[in-house]
């Protein structure tokens, strides 16, 4: 690889900006997918690549070719600055999610209970807003405060993130899907909430509960059986 | 196939960087196909410096040791090699693959 690829290949990735590294295996040549043209079969490898993110195997002229997608780090949305967020936050990055922290309550969200990590604020909603949920993005929230949670749960539905986890009771979790009702969230989006918030493992301690939710979290992403839930009865009754 | 983006967490493109940065000698090793029970996806990246220091992984072990011998002659003729692991391979039997899958690895060295 030579200092030029190795420079651009790190620039895109410091600007978290998804680009695919394309290598012809007879003699290591290297490109760089969109920085530069492309003949079309390498180009649309290079796109199933990133879309699937998943390497491919191309050929063109019968030689091969690996390519190789480099997407930005999947992103966690915490909203609720709270004791399982401090166990969920440092778990995730190393699983490699790039995890930002919402919370008004400025007393919470502090530096010293998440050194390093993305703070945010504002109020729920707002900050939601900015952050645009995408289908690369898992939100949880955990604040046990309707005023807190409900508005990120609303842009978080309306948005096409792969996970969104709520923490609280089933009975809790019943009395959120009424007032989402009333919100105007239909039945399929309420649907998508995970909750009570990840895997059960009869999780007591908030570490172990925020592996319950990081391991929901995976589950989700790989398409695990694991991430499916019925609808629970209290959901359908208050539909 | 599973994605190399989210399963590694650990940045060893970075790790390479930052050594060939500091002035070391470095090789890159990519998993560039996968057979069977690999247990690594394609993508998966072994970093290995002259000094003998190793970042990630490209197996579950059993020819990483085969890769970094690779990776040290790629280190000194710096030209590249397509390593081909599998049961049908001579070198594949002395370094074991006992995970019984079969992979290509390309070689590398970082200019």
């Amino acid at each position: 690889m030579t200092p030029e690829v190795l420079a651009a290949l790190q620039a895109a990735r410091a600007a978290k900006r998804p680009v695919a590294l394309l290598t012809r295996l007879s003699d290591g040549a290297q490109r760089l997918w969109p920085d530069m043209d492309l003949p079309g079969p390498l180009a649309e490898a290079a796109r199933t690549a990133l879309r699937d993110d998943a390497a491919q195997n191309a050929s063109l002229e019968g030689e091969a070719w690996f390519v190789h997608p480099h997407n930005p780090p999947l992103r966690l949305i915490v909203v609720g600055a709270v004791h399982i967020a401090q166990a969920l936050v440092p778990m995730a990055q190393t699983v490699g999610f790039a995890v930002t922290v919402v919370d008004p309550r400025r007393a919470w969200a502090t530096a010293d209970r998440f050194p390093g990590i993305t703070l945010i604020h504002e109020w729920t909603d707002d900050a939601m807003a900015a952050l645009a949920p995408d289908s690369r993005t898992a939100v949880v929230t955990l604040t046990h405060d309707p005023k807190l949670d409900d508005p990120a749960l609303d842009v978080a539905l309306k948005s096409e993130a792969f996970y969104v986890g709520a923490l609280g009771s089933r009975r809790t979790h019943a009395k959120r899907l009424a007032r989402l009702t009333e919100a105007g969230h239909g039945e399929a989006a309420m649907a998508r909430i995970h909750a009570p918030v990840g895997l059960n493992i009869e999780a007591v301690t908030a570490p172990e509960i925020a592996l319950s939710i990081l391991a929901e979290v995976v589950a989700a992403r790989r398409g695990a059986a694991l991430a499916t839930r019925a609808v629970p009865a209290q959901a359908a009754a208050a539909a | 196939m599973s994605d190399a983006g989210m399963s590694d967490a650990e940045d060893i493109l970075a790790t390479a960087a930052g050594w060939r940065a500091a002035g070391e000698t470095v090789a890159l090793a990519t998993v560039v196909e996968t057979w069977g029970s690999s247990p690594r996806p394609a993508g998966s990246r072994l970093a290995v410096s002259a000094s003998g220091k190793l970042a990630g992984s490209v197996s579950g072990g059993c020819i990483e040791g085969a890769v970094a011998d690779a990776a040290r002659q790629t280190m000194q003729s710096g030209t590249p090699q397509l390593l081909d692991f599998g049961i049908s391979d001579e070198r594949a039997w002395e370094v074991g693959l006992a995970c019984g899958g079969k992979l290509k690895v390309f070689v590398e060295k970082l200019s």
